[in-house]
Order: C-alpha cells, then structure tokens, then sequence
C-alpha cells in the first residue's frame, strides 16, 4: 500500500495527513490527488458531491506545499481534504443549497467556516448534497439528486447532511462539514457510521451558512475519528464579529481531552428508550455498559418534555424559514420567471424555484405566524423550548453528558417516507430536543443492527448530549468508548 | 386540526407562492395531519412560561463602525437574473394614471 492510500485509510486521517503533510512525508498535491482519483471512481455510484472543485483543490494544495517549502506554519489542517455541505457560501465556486432557486449562483465571497478551514490550510474538495435548504432527514429532497448509504446503496444515508455524512464514510474525503438545524449532523452520522458533532449554539459563526431557521442552525464537522472531529471542530470554532449570535468564548484543544472515563456521570434518560426497537437499543446499552465497566457511573435522568419537541420544533423551524426564506424573491440572485407585475414574478419564481418539502414548510411557518394562530402555535412552541431546555438544565445537575439513542431506526430504504411527511419529522425525535435548548451534540458509532426489511447489517448510533459549552465532556466520552471498541473503524465492504 | 382550502389559499398568498390545483390538494392534505399532531402541545399547561426566542441568552456584541471591504457594484450585480446600470430591474411598479 502506498503511503497516501495508507493515510486515507486511517481510522484518523485528519490527524495522520496533517502530521504527514508537516513533515514532508507526502506533499498536499499528492493527497489532494488521491481524494480527486478515489471521488472519480467511486462518486458515480453515491452522488455526494454536487461538484468536484478539481482547480481549486489543487492550487490549495499547492499553496500549501510552497508555504511548507518556504518554512512557514502550513496551519492545524495543513492539506487536509475536506468537503463543504452546499449550504456554506463559497467565493466563485456554485452554491445552491440543494436548491434550483439557487442553480447557477456564484456567491462572491467566503462564509467564516470555508475562509477558516482555508487559514487552517485545509484542501476544499467540493460541494456536497443535502436536502434541499436542509429540509429533510434523508438527503432525498435535494434538487439534484439523492445520496445513498454506502453501506447499502438501497437506502438513505440519512440528512440534511447526507453528502457530507456519505463522503466520510467512503473515504471520498478525509473529514467534511455539515450543518445541524435539527439533527442534521448527528442523524446521517448515526446511519452512515460516521461522527458528526453539533457544538454549542453561536460556538461557530453562521456568517455565510444559508439561513433555515436561524435561532437553531449550527456548523459542525463529520469524521472517522472524535479526535479528528476535535481538530476540525477547533479550526472552524471562535468569535466572528460578521454573527453577533456568535460567543465571544476562547476554543479549547478538544483533541488533547481525557479518554479516562473514570467519575464520568453519564445521564440515561427514560423518555429516549421508551418504545425503542430492541435492535437499536442493544447496541445502545452494550456501548452505555462499556463505559460504565470503564468507570464511568450511570445515572437515571428525566426529561419529561422529550414527547413535544417534535411539534414545538416544527413549528420554529418553520416559522423562522418562512421568515428566511423570503429572501428568494427573484430579483438579486438566483432564479427568476419573468412576469408583468411584481407580485406574480414573486409567485412565479417561487413556485418554479422551490420544491415540494419547503414549500410545505414555508406554508406551515406562514400558517403558524397568521394573526390569530400566533400565540396558539408559536408563542406556545416556544414557551414549550423553555420547558425542553429547563428538563436538560435540572438533568445536567446530575451528569455530565447525556447518551442514548441517535436515531431511532437505522437506515431507511430510499422512497420509503417521502410519501408521509410526518413520519419522517417523527425520525428526529432524539436529535431534535438539543437543537431547542442549543446544546451541543454528537452522534458516534457504537454497533450495527439487521434491518427489518433484509439487507447488510447497518450502522447504529449513540449520541452524546452536553451542557452549554461543555463539549469536552462529549470528547471524553467518545474517546472512551473510542478505546473500547472498534466500531468506528469499519468500512462500508464496497468502499473500504 | 383541519385546514381549509381557503386557509391553504390565504397562506400561499401571504407566502408568495403560485400553487397548482394539484399542490393545494396535497398541502391541505398534509398541512391538516401535522397541524393535529401539533395540537398535542395545548395539553401542556404554559402558563406563566417565558417563551424562549434563542438557543441562547443574546448580548448582541456590535462591531466597531468602521467602514470595512464592501462588494463593488458590479460584483453585487454579477449574479442579478436583470439588471440595468447599477441597478437591479424589477417589473414596473408603480403604476402611473393618465
């Protein structure tokens, strides 16, 4: 095996490729080459990216091999290749958002995330899918085609991050970013046995992340690795004067955090396993039994509120995108169908532009913000996020980090709920409660389970929930279990 | 929970959206199943609740005034479906009375 295939195939590459970039074992041109030879060969069958920044690629790979030669500091990333969900903003490289009402549009600039990992010397490979503006759990209402799970190509690899969740487990990147309104992080991390991480609210800028719905959305990395995800975290992490939603915090080294889970109280709360498959909840209990042998402690926590977040959620997120997302008017960029009068050329472009879920979901925000049904939708969902994020309050005052189940099922045949709209909101059952109270959250590999419907055994997930700020606590938990189990070190047979 | 067509006709106006026949069928449809299962929030008793309007306590920190890079004109507009000038073009819309 030669030495960029050996790095690629790390359980770590993000850490091995920097490591061997820094010290001139390999060049970042050669790695970079690798990532563009291997999304080539294997891209056709996935469809994670939506485009392949094959120039782009290299002159940041260049850039970083001459900055090497010259003996400067090449960054923490130092030519990492990194793929970029399609909701971040790139400077002249296409951005849609999975959208045709954005088909075509070359953002003149770079969002905080994109112009960060560039600083930390990272390699940006392409856009990845999604769902579109990031409405959906399984990638299938991108505009320009669906992803599929490379542990089975049958089914979903999860969303709204499905690209960028996809992309990892395949190797067709070394890391990549996602973004987390309401489990689009964790939940296509869960079914693609990937880890993804959803920091803290305002821990990384939205500057130049499309807005869905703004008191929720959250960037955060996918990896093979918790330290991987560590360093990628650290490098997009800190205060940016461009979102004033962003915390003025200093970024801790989450890399270096213990693996030692001794005295680690680990908050088990009923409500996530009430009515849990008993092949989700194995996996799920043996990975909560490993940390206890470790050391760690099991606590028994409530979180009574967990029953209405699904419906309080849906109707923020859906009354903050119908807010966002009339910014689409046809006018300054993006799609636009001509018409005589403002108003029609409004409905028009709209109507041509957006697809079926976020129209419903512009509809039922609107719905929701009406004169009359304010206070009984939205004044109430969010009086009922206070109730959510004071359940997650009184149980941190008995644990450190909260686990159990990402998803509660593993990864769904393609088509198999597009029919039903609500069944697949009820899929972000666990993830969503985070999102309200704007903790941070992870979800990591922790067993596999067979599939109702037949096929290849899938990947199961464990997520990690934390206080505000404490995401050292979730590091901890999942280098611990890290330790303990291989897990996150299986491949997808066809794309090992 | 049921909406109405009506209401379903309302909202798209408010939402600036042309529908079919076809998608005002399917929303009144969907609209009306997940607007029920949301009933479930009016068992819970809110009162006296703070509603929560941000995943956290905002201070908004504002920057410096300073003047800092700005998009030129024609960058701005590269990206404009029309445009004329240094202007975006819109379909007229005021309407002049002889």
């Amino acid at each position: 095996m030669s030495v960029v295939n050996e790095l690629m195939s790390a359980t770590d590459p993000v850490a091995v490729i920097a490591d061997a970039v820094r010290s001139k074992k390999v060049t970042a041109l050669e790695v970079t080459e690798a990532y563009l030879a291997r999304i080539a060969e294997h891209d056709g069958k996935l469809g994670c990216y939506y485009r392949v920044d094959q120039d782009g690629a290299r002159a940041l790979a260049r850039n970083i091999d001459e900055k090497i030669a010259r003996g400067e500091d090449p960054g923490l990333l130092a030519g990492v290749p990194i793929g970029v969900k399609d909701l971040l903003v790139t400077s002249g490289v296409e951005t849609t958002a999975g959208s045709k009402i954005l088909a075509g549009w070359i953002p003149p600039y770079d969002g905080t995330v994109v112009a960060k990992l560039k600083v930390a010397g990272a390699v940006l490979l392409g856009k990845l899918s999604m769902d579109e503006f990031a409405m959906g759990s399984s990638n299938e209402t991108s505009a320009f085609g669906n992803v599929k799970n490379p542990w089975d190509v049958a089914r979903v690899p999860g969303g709204s991050s499905g690209g960028s969740a996809a992309s990892v487990a395949a190797g067709l990147c070394a890391a990549s970013i996602g973004t987390d309104t309401g489990g689009s992080i964790r939940q296509p991390a869960s079914l693609t046995g990937t880890i993804g991480i959803k920091p803290t609210y305002g821990r990384v800028s939205r500057y130049g992340v499309i807005a869905f719905a703004s008191s929720l959305d959250q960037v955060g990395p996918f990896a093979r690795s918790a330290s991987d995800a560590a360093l990628v975290l650290r490098a997009i992490s800190g205060h940016d004067p461009h979102d004033s939603t962003s915390l003025p915090q200093s970024v801790p080294d989450w890399s270096s955090e213990s693996s030692d889970p001794r005295g680690l109280r680990i908050g088990v709360p009923a409500e996530y396993f009430d009515h849990l498959d008993a092949s989700i909840a194995a996996p799920v209990n043996a990975a909560l039994k490993t940390l206890e042998a470790a050391g760690a402690t099991l606590v028994p926590v409530k979180l009574p509120h967990t029953r209405y977040g699904v419906a309080a959620y849906y109707i923020v997120a859906t009354a903050e995108c119908s807010s966002n997302l009339a910014r689409y008017d046809g006018i300054r960029y993006g799609l636009r169908v001509p018409a005589d009068s403002l108003a029609a050329m409004y409905k028009k472009t709209r109507a041509a532009g957006f697809g079926p879920e976020v129209k419903r979901r512009i509809m039922l925000g609107t719905y929701a913000l009406r004169s009359g049904y304010y206070d009984a939708y939205y004044r109430k969902a969010q009086q009922v996020r206070t109730l959510v994020k004071r359940d997650f309050d009184e149980a941190f005052r008995h644990c450190d980090v909260i686990a159990g189940p990402t998803s509660p099922q593993v990864a769904f045949k393609l088509g198999e709920k597009t029919a039903d709209p609500l069944s697949m909101y009820l899929s972000d059952i666990y993830t969503i409660p985070c999102n309200l109270a704007g903790l941070p959250g992870m979800s990591i590999p922790c067993g596999f389970a067979r599939p109702k419907d037949g096929g290849p055994e899938l990947p199961v997930g464990l997520q990690l929930l934390a206080a505000p700020l404490a995401e050292g606590q979730i590091f901890r938990a999942a280098r611990a279990l890290q330790q303990r189990t291989d897990f996150h070190t299986r491949r997808p047979p066809e794309f090992a | 929970m049921r909406i109405t067509t009506d209401e379903v006709r309302a909202t798209a106006e408010l939402a600036r959206l042309e529908l079919t026949q076809e998608e005002i069928g399917s929303l009144e449809r969907d609209l009306s199943a997940i607007l029920a299962y949301m009933t479930d929030l009016s068992e819970l008793d809110t009162t006296g609740v703070e509603p929560m309007t941000h995943a956290v306590p905002l201070f908004v920190r504002l920057r410096e005034d300073v003047l800092g890079p700005q998009l030129d004109v024609a960058t701005a507009l590269a990206d404009a479906p029309r445009s004329e000038g240094s202007f975006f073009e819109v379909p007229k819309i005021i309407e002049v009375s002889e």
